[in-house]
């Protein structure tokens, strides 16, 4: 379980300060497909990067499990992130590494021995089903490719969480229900826990059990997916909602 | 002069004066990286958005960089001669020339390194964050790996220069082509060993770029453009 509580942001700039987050608080239960739905610059990426502190909680604290890690620094802050996985907008692959070695990268780090963590890397490519891709680089891969390549990454430790950053925004649609689904069998196969960050309804829609939206550093609404977009209280829900709409609108007669 | 006859004469002193100079080149570029590669690499890292902030640590080595890339090498041979014969035994000869070579590439080779390392991309340093790298980890396994492109190249780049520096070195004795191109091709008017001397370092310099630009590729697994 992921608990936010208070968590204020406040980036100190040559301008002055500014304020990201506003008094967040979030709980993530075990099995959830959690989604974070915003517009550009609400914070979203601000929030997901403070719970394996990428970003520092300015005020406020993220407990892991029962355990407030928000002070956590070097090998404990380490070890905390071996437990959490993530994937990022533009895969964030090593470029001069090969599937495997990349895939490898997690495991080897904690110093588990090469024979064991290649063991577990082609476990893992089977399972994302990239299985003969294991000598290639990233750069002759296509988009989706990569990003399967990026969660064999994330879970090769085995971890309970897997935060998901814009993870089909830089892909086309049909790779992006090709992505979500194979998230889904993740969170169902595996168990792994998952918080999804996105701008794009349909991703909330596909795989999210529930949903928070964020708003200018604010979190102003959050619940099960259904009650939110049967029923959005906010502004900026019934914002998304509309534009939502009308954008899978455009889509369809795209497509069509 | 006949070709042949020029070589018989003159075979053996290039030949000489070419080791020479790859000697005093491949051991100061050995020794210039000892040096200018951790301090290359502490640079990077205690910048102000580096891995390991430390302001004043930084700004010190900038500083040592900058003084000691700004003294002319002709200069820093002749300066340098008390503490070469301290460190070497001699002032003279390949072995009195490595040193001042030396201390005068390290500062280049720790800025160039720094530059080098700055080409990371910083979200491949936020994933490996992310996955619970430690700081070593990341400049070990991450920055330096990525960038071993831009470090070959540079370290063509220094091989390069220190191969013209070296030339300098003659100066001290040191033999070596530059050495032979003054005593011979200008001091004693012989205008077709300095020629030769010229032709065979041009030659030397594209055979080392060459290697450093094929080696470079053979490591880059980025998309080319």
């Amino acid at each position: 379980m992921i608990e936010i509580k208070n968590v204020d942001k406040i980036y100190e700039t040559r301008e002055g300060k500014f304020q990201a987050l506003f008094d967040v608080n979030l709980t993530i239960n075990d099995g959830d497909v959690f989604g974070i739905i915003g517009e550009s610059g609400a914070g979203k990426s601000t929030l997901v990067r403070c719970i394996n502190l990428l970003e520092r909680p300015t005020n406020g604290q993220i407990i892991i499990d029962g355990q407030d890690i928000t002070n956590f620094t070097g090998k404990q802050l380490n070890e905390t992130r071996h437990n959490i996985g993530m994937i990022f907008q533009h895969f964030s692959l090593f470029q001069q590494q090969t599937v495997l070695k990349n895939v490898m990268y997690p495991m080897r780090i904690r110093g588990v021995d090469r024979p064991k963590a290649e063991a577990r890397a082609r476990e893992l490519l089977k399972l994302v089903g990239l299985e003969g891709k294991e000598g290639r680089y990233p750069s002759e891969l296509s988009g989706g490719q990569q990003q399967r390549v990026a969660i064999a990454r994330a879970l090769v430790n085995e971890p309970e969480f897997l935060l998901c950053d814009e993870a089909t925004s830089a892909l086309d649609s049909r790779t992006t229900i090709q992505i979500l689904d194979l998230l889904k069998d993740i969170n169902q196969k595996l168990g792994v826990t998952l918080v999804v960050i996105t701008h794009a309804l349909a991703v909330v829609e596909q795989i999210c059990n529930r949903v928070a939206v964020i708003d200018k550093g604010v979190i102003v609404e959050q619940g099960p997916v259904a009650d939110v977009f049967e029923n959005p209280q906010s502004d900026a829900a019934k914002f998304l909602l509309h534009t939502g709409a009308v954008s899978s609108t455009l889509t369809v007669e795209k497509e069509a | 002069m006949d070709i042949a006859v020029f070589f018989a004469e003159y075979g053996e002193l290039f030949f000489d004066a070419t080791i020479a100079t790859l000697v005093m080149t491949v051991a100061s570029t050995f020794f210039a990286y000892i040096i200018g590669l951790p301090v290359g690499i502490a640079f990077h890292v205690t910048a102000p958005n580096g891995l390991h902030p430390m302001r004043v640590l930084n700004t010190v080595l900038g500083w040592i960089i900058n003084i000691g890339r700004s003294i002319p090498f002709i200069i820093l041979l002749v300066a340098l001669i008390p503490f070469t014969r301290l460190l070497v035994g001699t002032s003279l000869g390949v072995a009195g020339a490595i040193v001042p070579l030396t201390i005068c590439a390290a500062p280049f080779v720790a800025r160039i390194v720094e530059q080098s390392l700055t080409e990371c991309d910083p979200s491949l340093i936020e994933a490996a964050k992310a996955f619970g790298s430690s700081n070593v980890q990341i400049i070990v396994k991450v920055v330096l790996r990525e960038t071993l492109p831009s470090l070959i190249r540079g370290l063509a780049i220094t091989f390069i220069n220190l191969f013209s520096y070296s030339a300098m070195a003659g100066a001290v004795g040191a033999g070596g082509l530059g050495d032979v191109a003054i005593r011979y091709g200008y001091q004693r008017f012989m205008p077709d060993v300095m020629l030769f001397s010229i032709i065979l370092c041009v030659v030397l310099v594209i055979i080392f770029q060459t290697l450093g630009d094929w080696l470079a590729r053979k490591v880059d697994h980025r998309r080319r453009a």
